[in-house]
Formats: structure tokens, C-alpha cells, sequence
């Protein structure tokens, strides 16, 4: 593993997000709780359109577009929807954001 | 079987609910010999004090009269006196010869307390305890110049005093201690009392001793303080307390204190002798209030026939029966270690409450001004329920707590005089009266009592009046909640953000017990509205909140760019105005420029990366925010109006300017758009706005709830006005009333057809003083909003760039 640092918690507003462009597209970093944060890809499977922007509830962000709603914890589209996000790894130590490179790398591989 | 003979003597409150209960458990068992001194059998001695103030007769009061005791087979000595007890001989003694009992109930009663003071015996000092009494203080009543001291300001003496002053009596209350009714009140209540009671025409001397009553003639003249003032007076009452009667018992060697000693079955020291009533002493304690009273009475009637029956003493609550004091106090509320109080104070409507607290559970209460409340909170006490969970919120009522979430519980927990429909007046107990009546259907009973039948806000509390009164015989009309985290609907929502005071989205999930952290994008967007239109200053607007469009004040494109579109007041623009927008156009390559339906340029395309710097650019040019993203004040379309136009009739681009500078900024429940025409020709499609004014030589047409979308609808006339300052301030009017009220979403037709336009109008058209607090708490919320988000934005452009940027590091 490779953590790469790419900020500080309080970039990000409590219940909002910001993206990190990586060679793999934009990965989005949901900020859920106080010190809770959440890695996925920015992009919904359904029309693309930007979580980042989406409406953060609980550990779920609903998609700005057309409402779908995923679990940021596992990825899966709710209800009725059918979808996957990609999730990464993420790490919080004394405030600062931690990406896995390794993770972000593997994607390309695969 | 012969029938057991039972004596009592006493025929007050305790004993008549005795013989009340007595034949309901042993119809027929006893040959009862019932002894008064008053002349007459039991009525209702607490309700003396509306017969004084003439509220009520004394025929209305009493209880049991005569023929209740023939029928119950009461022999009645009325009038006389017992003389003697002979314990060992099972014998009473009354002024007319003796007779024997098997048992024997004592409900002798208390004798009011006079202070031994010099002149206490003079002709024209009384009591206030039974008829006797209150006829005195009325015939002195029938002479205009009376003058009445009460001394005591306890209970009974405010009363009496209240009682007189109605009569038209001129009266002062002389109370030892420094603050009314020191018993139950603590100095706060006891000061508001004290005040509502001057405002009645009362005087009210606190802390005043008295030294002597004064006599001409062997009858009373005045009483004299001891700081010299002397108080002239016709009549003087005493009500500085009362004791337990206990001559008789005590001589005939009963075991007595303060009080004839009872144990819990109510039997004194001899087994075959009861006592009930004010003449008791049971635990220590000796009694007043009627509810304890009637407690005992019950245990003695069962220990008279056999059943188990146990007296508990319990907490006790007063309320004071002066009309226009509301006031109550329960429990223990003097200050302590280990105690804590809660207090709410609203000055202006003269309103005090205090709970005191200890171990997580409320001891004491005292309410002035509003005890609405009173027997959730008096419930709580008695029960010692732990308030641990509720603290927070505790001193609102059962409404706040979550416990009563269940909005069903809340009704319930309503008192009968508590307001459910506030445009029409109508209180919880008249719907449940109309309901009794025969209604049982929401539109019969609007029909019966006008409840709901204005606003409609008050529909699903009136719905759920008739539930928890008709039961499973009224099924409720499934209202929409606003989404899966709550069973509420808006329209409740919105209700109890305002009665509740929930002035934060925290607040909200709490007490309204939703069951969700923090919501979703259904029901967040709606809340943080609500909070924001109804808390100005105390909510702030939460941008995580709103959807993206209005998170970022730009409308987010299927391809994830954005556009752009600045203000153009009323339409008007210059050459400056559009040079700087063809080259904002072309610095950030923007695809697409268009004109707008609302009379404006378009930018279309634009990255969200590149947001914060064509802002920048067009804040330069003194552009602002079109807010055409935003479920806000988007646009006032104009024609040109009279300055250009030969059929204008009035300027229609300068009103159509003023409303936009004045309205822009404001969110609304959905967006809002206007429309100003200078003619009837309406050139501007006024007609098919939100508010669409359109002039004509004598005035201005003001007209609401058009839609040119989804639906297509022609605006109502909301009133016609003869100045342009009229106009603008019956549009500000009707806007802040769509924001106080709407559901989240409902544009303003929607709405209009919901509360009906008359309603409406009662509101901005007919009611001018609510038309202006409508037009200031639009300023108000103005103060904050009315300001352009770009350039705050712009400010912080970074937060419009990606958090990192990885291509980089990875190129390295």
C-alpha cells in the first residue's frame, strides 16, 4: 500500500464532498460524519453524473441527476436501482485525507 | 339482618363523596345519622368563590340537597350541633338529645383561623369559609363606596378579594410576606400575580403586618398596619388559614395532633370511629385541597364495608380560580442542593414557568400565564418519570418531547381549551364537542365549527382530533409524508418547526423523531428551507442541503458543466453589461450563449473549475446572481411601459426593476417569477406568473398563482391598488406569506389553490396590520439573503477546484 496524502478532513464541509483527479478519472471524497470519510468513484454508472455534487445522507450520497442513491460503504446502488460504484480505500490520521495508490493503480490494471 | 347504624358528623365535601360512595359499594346496609352545624347539606365549597364574584348561584353549587339525603336514607340534623362523643358508650350527643352508632365517622372539618389580634372580635371581621360568609361580603358588595381588607394573600384571600372586586368593592389585600401566595409560588409567579391583580383593580400590600383592627361603635373601622397606615374598611377578612376542627375528638379522647390521628384506613385510635376531611391528620400532614379529600372519603367508605382500601397521600397541584390569572403550582420548588430549575420567561405575554429538578426527575412546578401544559407536567411529577431524555426540551411541553412524537399521542395529551385552528379560533374541545355531536367527517366538522375550513395548515390536526376521538370509526386520510424518513407531512412539519421553535436541522431530526441521522435529498432540501424561512437569523442556510444547483448558484447540465446566467433588472441591460458577457463568453469558451424566457443571457457550458472566475469577471461588469438556479426569486419580466410605449399606462420597467432589486436573494418554497405589464395588452404575459401586476390608468392589478409549465393557468386578481408603493408592498406581502406557509416544492399556484385565494386575501389584502408584520419579517429574513452569492463564491475559489490532483504526480 501506498498512502498518498491529499488533504485535510476539513477541506471537505461536513456532508460534502471533493474530488481528486487521478489518471483513472475523478474519485470522489464524501465527507459523512465529523471524522468519517468515504472513497468512491465520482462517476454514476447510470449517466455519469457527478456524486461529488450529490446530496450526502447518512453514509449515502444520492446522485445529482436522477436521484439514485448508492451506499458509500459497499458501493451498491439502493433500491430499485441497479448499479455499482467503485469504492476505495481511505484513511484519516490526525486529520489528514490518506488515498491508496496502490488501489488507484490496480484499478487501471484490471 | 338489621341494619348497622352509622353516625357522621359533618356534612361538607368529604363527608357527602363518604355517603356518596357508600351507597354505590352497600346500597341500603346502613341507617345513617348525619349531623350539621351549617343549616343546610354539603355543596361545593371551593366553588363559593364564583358565587362571591356572582359567576354562580348558590343553587348551582350545591351537591347534595335534601332529598338526596331522604332518598339514601339519611336521617339529617341539620343545624345542630354535636355537643358530645361517648366512645365507650357508642353514643353522639347533639344539641336535640343523643344517639347510638356501631360505627362513627368523623368529617368535622376545619375552622378558619383568626389572629388574636386586638379587634379581632369586632362586629364586621369574618372568614371566608362557607355560605354565611360569602353572603356577608355580597350584601357589603350592594354598597358602592365599600371598602373590604382582605387579610392573607393566600389562596382563599385572593379569591375573596378577586370575588369583591368583580362586585365592584374596592379592596386590599394585606399579605405578611414579601410575595403572594408564598405556599405554591415562588417570587417570580408570585410578582406576575401580583401584578395581573393590581391590574384588576386590586391593592396589593406585600410584607405588611398587621397590628390592630380598629373600631367605632363595636364594628370594625380600619385595620392599622404596624408601619401606621391605617386602612379604613367595612368589612375585614381573614383567610390566613384554617385547623383541623378537633374539639370534639380530642374530648371525647380520640388520639389528636394537629389533627385527628387516621391511619391509612382511615379509622382513628378507637376502631369503630372514622375521620375524613380537613379535621384528619394523617402521616403528619393535615389537609386543604379537595383531591385528597375526596381520596379519603373512598378508603372510608370501603373500610365501612369491609374492602381493603389504602390512603396515599399524593402529590398535590393548585390552581388559582381567578379568572384571568392562570397560574398552577405542584410539588416541591423551594431552591436546594442537588437542585436544578429550568425557566422559560416570555415577558411580553406575561408568561413564567419554572420546573425544578432533582435526580432527573421534576419535583416542583410553577406556571404563571400559560398552563396549557399543567397536567403533562403534573403527570410527570407524580409519576417521578425521568426526564433525563426530554431535559432539553422539557419546559415546551408534551409537544417537544419525542417521546410524543407520535403526533396521534400529542393531540391526545391536548388539553380541551388548547387552539387547534388558529384562523378561525376553534379549540380542541369544540371539534371533540361537534364530533360527540354526530361529525365524523373532516368536512362536517369544518362545516360545525370552521375548523380548518381558512389556512387548511391545521387540517391533519383536526384529522387527528377526530381519530383520537372517534377511534378506529375514522379512518385517517393517508397524508403524504414528506418522505421515508418520517410519517410526518410537510404540513405538520412546517407547523412544528414554528409552535415547537426548531431553529436547527439537529433540532428537527430530534424532536420530531426522525429515522435517519440527517434525512435525505427528499426531506433535507425542504427542512433547511423551512428552518431558514421561518429562523432568519438564528438558522443559517446549509449549503450540503441543497441541491447542487443551489449549492454551486449554477444549473448543473447533463454533462456535468454548468450555466450561467446574470441579473438583468427587469430585462433592461446596457452595452457594457452585454460587452462583458460576450467576453466572459469567449474567455472561458463558452458553447452555447442563448436568451432566456425571463428576459436574460444564458452562458451555457461553463466548468464548474471555471465558475468562481466568470463570476468574478461579471461581478466586475456589476453584474450579480440571476438566481435562475435557485427556488428563489428568478425574474420580473417587463414590457417597456409608458416611457416607450404608446399605450403604457404606467412604469411598468421602473416597477418591474424596484421589485426585483427588492425581492432578489429570497428563498422561496419553489421558484418565483413576475411579470409587469404597463398595459392590458400585457406584453410582459404577467398573467401566467407567480404575480403578475399589469397597470391601468387608475392603478395597479395585482394577480397571483399563474403557471405557464407543467400546467397552464391564468393568475387571479389579488386585489387592484392605486399606488406603485401599494402594489410592491401587496406583492412582498403575498410572497412572504407563500414563504411562511407552502409545502417545499409547491410552486405558488399549487399552493393558492390549496389555501384558496380568499384566504389569501384575508391575509395581504384585507388585514393591513398583518400585511405589514408580513412585509417586516420579509425585510428581516431580506437582511440576510438579499445579497449575491457569486461574489461570496467567488471568494473562495479554491473549494471550486478538485481536492488534488494525482495526473500530475503520476506524469512525474
Amino acid at each position: 500500500m501506498s498512502w498518498i496524502d491529499v488533504g485535510h478532513i476539513d477541506d471537505i464541509p461536513l456532508r460534502g464532498a471533493r474530488v481528486v483527479k487521478t489518471m483513472q478519472g475523478c474519485v470522489a471524497l464524501f465527507r459523512t460524519g465529523p471524522d468519517e470519510v468515504f472513497a468512491a468513484s465520482d462517476r454514476c454508472p447510470h449517466k455519469g453524473g457527478p456524486l461529488s455534487e450529490g446530496i450526502i445522507h447518512g453514509r449515502q450520497v444520492t446522485c445529482p441527476l436522477h436521484n439514485w442513491v448508492f451506499s458509500l460503504e459497499t458501493g451498491s446502488a439502493q433500491g430499485a436501482d441497479n448499479g455499482q460504484i467503485q469504492t476505495y480505500p481511505l484513511r484519516l490520521e490526525a486529520g489528514r485525507l490518506l488515498l491508496d495508490g496502490d488501489a488507484l493503480s490496480k484499478r487501471t490494471a484490471a | 339482618m338489621t341494619k348497622q347504624k352509622l353516625v357522621v358528623i359533618g356534612a361538607g365535601m368529604a363527608s357527602g363523596r363518604m355517603l356518596e360512595t357508600l351507597s354505590d359499594l352497600a346500597p341500603g346496609a346502613w341507617d345513617v345519622t348525619l349531623f350539621n352545624a351549617e343549616p343546610r347539606g354539603n355543596y361545593n365549597r371551593i366553588m363559593l368563590s364564583p358565587v362571591l364574584s356572582g359567576e354562580k348561584s348558590y343553587s348551582e353549587i350545591v351537591t347534595h340537597d335534601a332529598e338526596w339525603y331522604e332518598a339514601h336514607g339519611v336521617t339529617c340534623r341539620f343545624g345542630e350541633k354535636v355537643t358530645a362523643i361517648d366512645l365507650a358508650g357508642k353514643t353522639v350527643t347533639g344539641e336535640n338529645g343523643a344517639v347510638a352508632y356501631d360505627k362513627l365517622v368523623i368529617a368535622s372539618g376545619s375552622t378558619p383561623f383568626i389572629v388574636p389580634m386586638p379587634g379581632h372580635d369586632l362586629e364586621g371581621v369574618i372568614a371566608y369559609r362557607d355560605l354565611e360568609d360569602t353572603n356577608r361580603m355580597i350584601d357589603v358588595a350592594g354598597n358602592p363606596d365599600a371598602k373590604v381588607v382582605v387579610i392573607g394573600g393566600g389562596l382563599l384571600g385572593l379569591e375573596a378579594a378577586a370575588g369583591l372586586r368583580l362586585r365592584g368593592v374596592d379592596v386590599t389585600v394585606v399579605h405578611l410576606n414579601s410575595h403572594l401566595m408564598e405556599r405554591q409560588l415562588d417570587e417570580a409567579a408570585g410578582y406576575l400575580l401580583r401584578r395581573a391583580l393590581i391590574d384588576k383593580g386590586i391593592t396589593v400590600r406585600c410584607s405588611a403586618n398587621s397590628k390592630e383592627i380598629l373600631g367605632k361603635d363595636g364594628k370594625v373601622r380600619a385595620l392599622l398596619l404596624d408601619d401606621g397606615t391605617e386602612l379604613p374598611c367595612d368589612l375585614l377578612v381573614m383567610a390566613v388559614g384554617i385547623r383541623p376542627n378537633v374539639a370534639l375528638a380530642r374530648d371525647s379522647g380520640l388520639a389528636v395532633g394537629r389533627g385527628i390521628h387516621v391511619d391509612d384506613q382511615m379509622l382513628t385510635s378507637d376502631a369503630d370511629v372514622l375521620a375524613v376531611g380537613e379535621c384528619v391528620e394523617h402521616d403528619g400532614a393535615v389537609f386543604g385541597l379537595v383531591a385528597p379529600l375526596y381520596d379519603q372519603a373512598a378508603v372510608a367508605a370501603k373500610t365501612l364495608t369491609g374492602q381493603s382500601a389504602c390512603f396515599v397521600q399524593k402529590e398535590l397541584s393548585t390552581k388559582l380560580k381567578v379568572t384571568g390569572c392562570d397560574l398552577f403550582s405542584a410539588g416541591d420548588f423551594a431552591e436546594g442542593d442537588g437542585r436544578e430549575d429550568i425557566v422559560f420567561r416570555d415577558p411580553a405575554r406575561g408568561v413564567y414557568k419554572r420546573l425544578v429538578i432533582e435526580n432527573d426527575v421534576v419535583i416542583g412546578a410553577v406556571f404563571y400565564g400559560d398552563t396549557t401544559d399543567s397536567s403533562w407536567f403534573f403527570g410527570l411529577i407524580r409519576d417521578k418519570t425521568d426526564i433525563s431524555q426530554m431535559r432539553d426540551t422539557l419546559i415546551f411541553g408534551p409537544n417537544m418531547q419525542g417521546a410524543s412524537v407520535d403526533p396521534m399521542q400529542a393531540v391526545a395529551a391536548l388539553p380541551a381549551d388548547a387552539e387547534i385552528c388558529g384562523c378561525n379560533g376553534v379549540c380542541k374541545g369544540r371539534i371533540v364537542e361537534a364530533i360527540e355531536a354526530g361529525a365524523t367527517t373532516l368536512s362536517e366538522v369544518r362545516a360545525q365549527t370552521k375548523a380548518s375550513g381558512s389556512c387548511g395548515t391545521c387540517t391533519g390536526l383536526v384529522e387527528q382530533v377526530m381519530a383520537v376521538s372517534l377511534g378506529d370509526a375514522f379512518k385517517m386520510p393517508a397524508t403524504a409524508a414528506v418522505c421515508g424518513c418520517t410519517d410526518l407531512s410537510h404540513e405538520d412539519v412546517r407547523r412544528l418547526i414554528k409552535s415547537q421553535e426548531l431553529k436547527s436541522q439537529d433540532a428537527v431530526w430530534q424532536e420530531l423523531g426522525w429515522s435517519t441521522p440527517n434525512g435525505c435529498h427528499v426531506c433535507r432540501p425542504a427542512i433547511n428551507y423551512y428552518l431558514l424561512a421561518d429562523w432568519p437569523l438564528e438558522y443559517r442556510d446549509d449549503p450540503q442541503s441543497r441541491f447542487v444547483n443551489e449549492r454551486n448558484h449554477a444549473n448543473i447540465q447533463k454533462d456535468g458543466t454548468y450555466s450561467v446566467v446574470p441579473r438583468m433588472w427587469g430585462g433592461i441591460t446596457t452595452a457594457d453589461e452585454l460587452r462583458a458577457i460576450a467576453d466572459a463568453a469567449d474567455k472561458y469558451n463558452v458553447p452555447t450563449v442563448k436568451v432566456t424566457g425571463g428576459q436574460r443571457i444564458d452562458l451555457l457550458g461553463v466548468r464548474k473549475e471555471d465558475l468562481p472566475a466568470i463570476w468574478y469577471d461579471l461581478n466586475k461588469a456589476g453584474m450579480v446572481s440571476g438566481h435562475a438556479y435557485s427556488k428563489g426569486l428568478r425574474t420580473v419580466k417587463t414590457c417597456v411601459g409608458k416611457d416607450h410605449c404608446r399605450f403604457g399606462t404606467q412604469d411598468s420597467t421602473g416597477l418591474g426593476i424596484k421589485l426585483e432589486k427588492l425581492l432578489w436573494g429570497s428563498w422561496t418554497p419553489h421558484k418565483v417569477k413576475l411579470g409587469v405589464s404597463g398595459c392590458p395588452r400585457n406584453c410582459a404575459e404577467a398573467t401566467c406568473k407567480d404575480v403578475g401586476i399589469v397597470c391601468v390608468d387608475s392603478g395597479y392589478e395585482v394577480s397571483v398563482g399563474g403557471a405557464a409549465g407543467m400546467d397552464v393557468r391564468e393568475t387571479e386578481l389579488l386585489g387592484k391598488v392605486a399606488t406603485e408603493a401599494e402594489a410592491i408592498a401587496l406583492t412582498t406581502a403575498f410572497i412572504q406569506l407563500y414563504r411562511e406557509n407552502a409545502k417545499y416544492l409547491d410552486r405558488g399556484y399549487k399552493w393558492v389553490a390549496k389555501v384558496g385565494l380568499d384566504w389569501v386575501k384575508s391575509q395581504v389584502v384585507d388585514d393591513l396590520e398583518n400585511r405589514a408584520a408580513l412585509i417586516a419579517r420579509f425585510d428581516l429574513s431580506q437582511t440576510v439573503y438579499r445579497k449575491d452569492p457569486w461574489a461570496e463564491h467567488a471568494a473562495q475559489a479554491e473549494t471550486y477546484q478538485p481536492l488534488a490532483d494525482l495526473t500530475l504526480e503520476a506524469a512525474q
